[in-house]
């Protein structure tokens, strides 16, 4: 296998810059109306029913799905473009963010007819969430652990078992979760799990709060108490989820969202640090933008190459563990950079000690969710045939 | 940069034959004598490739930019010790004031941030270059002049300077040259606006390559000897400790990559015309110079640490890679310089200026 790793230098095309200014537009409306504030600690109301509605009908979710889905056929190039603007924007997009990330494309290769012409539209309307169930209290980083069991039965299966880390399991209308169907084979530990669409409005469902150590709700505990599923909502291959795993990683680990999380500490780290900082400062500012711009660069080239149809899965977890790690140390680094600047502004350091507080406490989430470090390394070293 | 246009793939091909059959970094390093240097050079020049950044009217090949960018790579790769990408320099620089390029290799001057070269009345040029690479190995020295009035570009004969000789981390031959009343063979005035840091710029994105090219080379090579050294009864390929490591290297290796080809994309889309570059340009080529130089730092330390003791034997060849991409980091520039420029002009755009750069590229 090569080692080589294909990085093309891709530019966003003249469609991308119109979008961009449009989108612009939009978020700049939605702040003078008091949707949100951009300067906002995260807080719960990231969930907005009426924005994500709004979001949907400027026809931003699901933009590169088929239009006979609710879909706009447009590139991944556009796509990253409405993300990274959103993502900068601290956007309220929680209700519809993983649905387009990567629910829906999982739906439409996976789903039935029926199901998609359910659900699809209703998620590129913005009125549909989604969750992931995959993580387990004896299965993370090991999802070919899980234990949660779909029984077969008459027209379906029945589900006993718990989930959790389930971000969103309390605003969700769907799940995506892997259940086992069969245990696992001495030839193939991967076998026996099944991919499910799950309706969290069907009975046996209890979704219990995790708060975090910010003191914020995100994920769940799941627990499933003889649910019924019907066989419509199978996703895939009978015991064959291990296969269809991998290709949704492309999407999921590749976007701006996986070295963006905690930029706004750069941002306000600029204004504190003023017009012309001290050198040290300066040198420091210019290595993270530096970091920052390849990141960026390497993120659209990934994009570049969903878009060919590709699937860039290696290079898009290098994107995720370069991004998340450097993301991680940002907030670190600015308060390292900002030690000795003492004057200025008191509302801007305010500002700057308070989003630095709150992305010093996050830090530690970027290099676990969606693939952790470890788990991204072992897949770059797979694609350097080393295993 | 018109002209005839060399497509990418021909240059690639022809450049890695020639570094493959005459450079091979295992016979070099195995040679007791430069007596492979001439043959080197003349296979070269035999097609075209120091000069292809110059136009067919000025005696060169007149290649696109892309492909004077693209030798830059597969020299790194080689870790090549030709001074190729210091003569396209020249060629390049000569050809902004209309010089046309004498044969044979070339360097170019001034290659720090604060060596100044300047003329006097008469004509004559005086100052000092310091860690000028190949100065003792060429015939010629492309160098800007640094005016009241404005730049001019000049052609010195190498030898009306005086030269102090020095090595690189990697054993090339670097110098400080000293213009003590140089009278040049040719000299003209640099189109309005173009000063050293233009010069500075096209040579960190030529270093910023070079080192991206390495890194892919040591990536390979790394890969390669972890599955073939064993240890505890396998191969340490097998260990996720190495794995991990491996991992490292091929995110440095890509990260490296993706800056410098961006980098040089964006100097090619613009012909690499130094009257065009502006901040957007400044921001590729420093983040370009920045990423590659950590990259630099960081993948010579995991390749060095997959190797062991064998990998720091002067027999081993892994030290050519490693040594030169450490050297690189020094010229045209260090990364903290220009990481320095680059914080300072993102303060003065300002917190709110920030994001709408960053996503203009």
């Amino acid at each position: 296998m090569s080692t080589a790793l294909q990085f093309d230098p891709i530019r966003l095309p003249p469609e991308c810059e119109v979008l961009r200014r449009e989108v612009r537009a939009f978020l700049a409306e939605e702040i003078a109306a008091g949707t949100f504030d951009p300067a906002a600690i995260e807080t719960d109301d990231l969930f907005n029913r009426e924005f994500s509605r709004r979001v949907g009908k400027k026809g931003w979710i699901g933009i590169t799905w088929p239009k006979k889905y609710g879909g706009q056929e447009r590139s991944f190039l556009e796509r990253y473009v409405i993300t990274e603007e959103f993502r900068i924007a601290n956007a309220p997009v929680r209700l519809h963010f993983t649905a387009d990330r990567q629910s829906g494309p999982v739906l439409i290769k996976y789903a039935n007819e029926a199901l998609k012409a359910d659900i699809l539209p209703r998620i590129t309307r913005g009125e549909c969430c989604f969750g992931i169930g995959m993580s387990e209290p004896n299965s993370g980083s090991d999802l070919f652990a899980a234990s949660t069991k779909a029984t077969k039965t008459d027209g379906g299966y029945r589900i006993n078992g718990t989930k959790v880390w389930t971000s969103n399991a309390h605003n969700a209308d769907y799940l995506i979760a892997i259940f086992r169907t069969a245990p696992a084979t001495k030839e193939n530990r991967r076998h026996g799990l099944t991919s499910f669409l799950v309706d969290m409005k069907s009975p046996g469902i209890t979704v219990s709060p995790i708060y975090n150590l910010t003191g914020l709700h995100d994920f769940n505990e799941v627990v499933f108490g003889d649910m019924f599923i019907p066989d419509t909502h199978v996703l895939g291959e009978i015991d064959g989820a291990w296969k269809q795993a991998t290709s949704e990683l492309a999407f999921e680990r590749s976007g701006p969202e996986r070295f963006l999380e905690t930029f706004i500490v750069m941002i306000e780290l600029v204004r504190v640090l003023g017009a012309k900082p001290d050198v040290r400062a300066a040198e420091a500012l210019g290595r993270l933008v530096a970091q920052v711009h390849t990141l960026r660069r390497m993120s659209v080239s990934v994009n570049g190459m969903l878009q060919a149809g590709k699937e860039p899965i290696v290079e898009a977890s290098v994107v995720k563990d370069l991004g998340t790690v450097w993301e991680q140390r940002l907030p670190h680094r600015a308060r390292e950079i900002a030690a000795f600047v003492d004057s200025g502004d008191v509302t801007n350091r305010a500002l700057f000690e308070e989003h630095l507080a709150f992305a010093t406490m996050i830090a530690p989430k970027l290099t676990l969710q969606g693939g952790t470090t470890e788990v991204l390394r072992g897949i770059i070293a797979r694609g350097l045939g080393l295993r | 940069m018109g002209g005839r246009h060399l497509a990418e793939s021909i240059v690639t091909d022809t450049a890695t034959r020639i570094l493959s059959d005459l450079a091979d970094p295992q016979s070099v390093n195995r040679a007791r004598d430069t007596a492979w240097e001439p043959a080197l050079w003349r296979a070269l020049s035999g097609a075209g490739l120091p000069l292809a950044w110059v136009p067919e009217e000025l005696g060169g090949v007149g290649g696109e930019s892309a492909d004077g960018f693209e030798l830059a790579r597969v020299s790194g790769e080689f870790a090549s010790p030709a001074p190729l990408t210091e003569t396209l320099l020249a060629g390049w620089l000569l050809a902004q004031a209309k010089i046309a390029s004498p044969t044979g290799v070339m360097t170019v001057a001034p290659c720090r941030w604060n060596d100044v070269i300047g003329m006097r009345r008469d004509g004559r040029l005086m100052g000092r270059a310091r860690g000028v690479p190949f100065a003792a190995a060429s015939e010629h020295i492309a160098v800007v002049v640094t005016g009241a009035e404005g730049c001019r570009i000049a052609c010195v004969a190498t030898s009306a300077c005086r030269i102090a000789i020095g090595k690189s981390l990697a054993g090339d031959k670097v110098g400080e040259v000293t213009f003590d009343d140089v009278k040049p063979i040719a000299i003209a005035d640099a189109p309005t606006g173009f000063d050293a840091a233009k010069l500075m710029t096209m040579g960190a994105a030529m270093r910023a390559l070079e080192t991206a090219g390495a890194l892919q080379a040591l990536l390979r090579m790394s890969t390669q000897y972890a599955g073939e050294r064993v240890a505890f009864g396998k191969p340490i390929a097998k260990f996720q400790a190495v794995q991990h490591n491996l991992a490292r290297l091929a995110g440095e290796a890509a990260a490296a990559m993706a800056a410098a080809s961006s980098a040089a994309d964006a100097l090619s889309t613009i012909a690499a015309d130094p009257r065009k570059f502006d901040e957007g340009i400044f921001l590729e080529v420093a983040a370009a110079r920045i990423r590659s130089a950590e990259a630099a730092t960081e993948g010579a330390a995991i390749a060095h640490q997959v190797f062991g003791a064998i990998g720091f034997t002067k027999e081993h060849v892994l030290h050519r890679f490693t040594m030169r991409m450490l050297s690189w980091r020094d010229d045209f520039g260090n990364e903290s310089q220009w990481a320095l420029e680059l914080g300072n002009q993102i303060a003065r755009r300002g917190a709110d200026g920030l994001w709408p750069f960053l996503s203009s590229r």
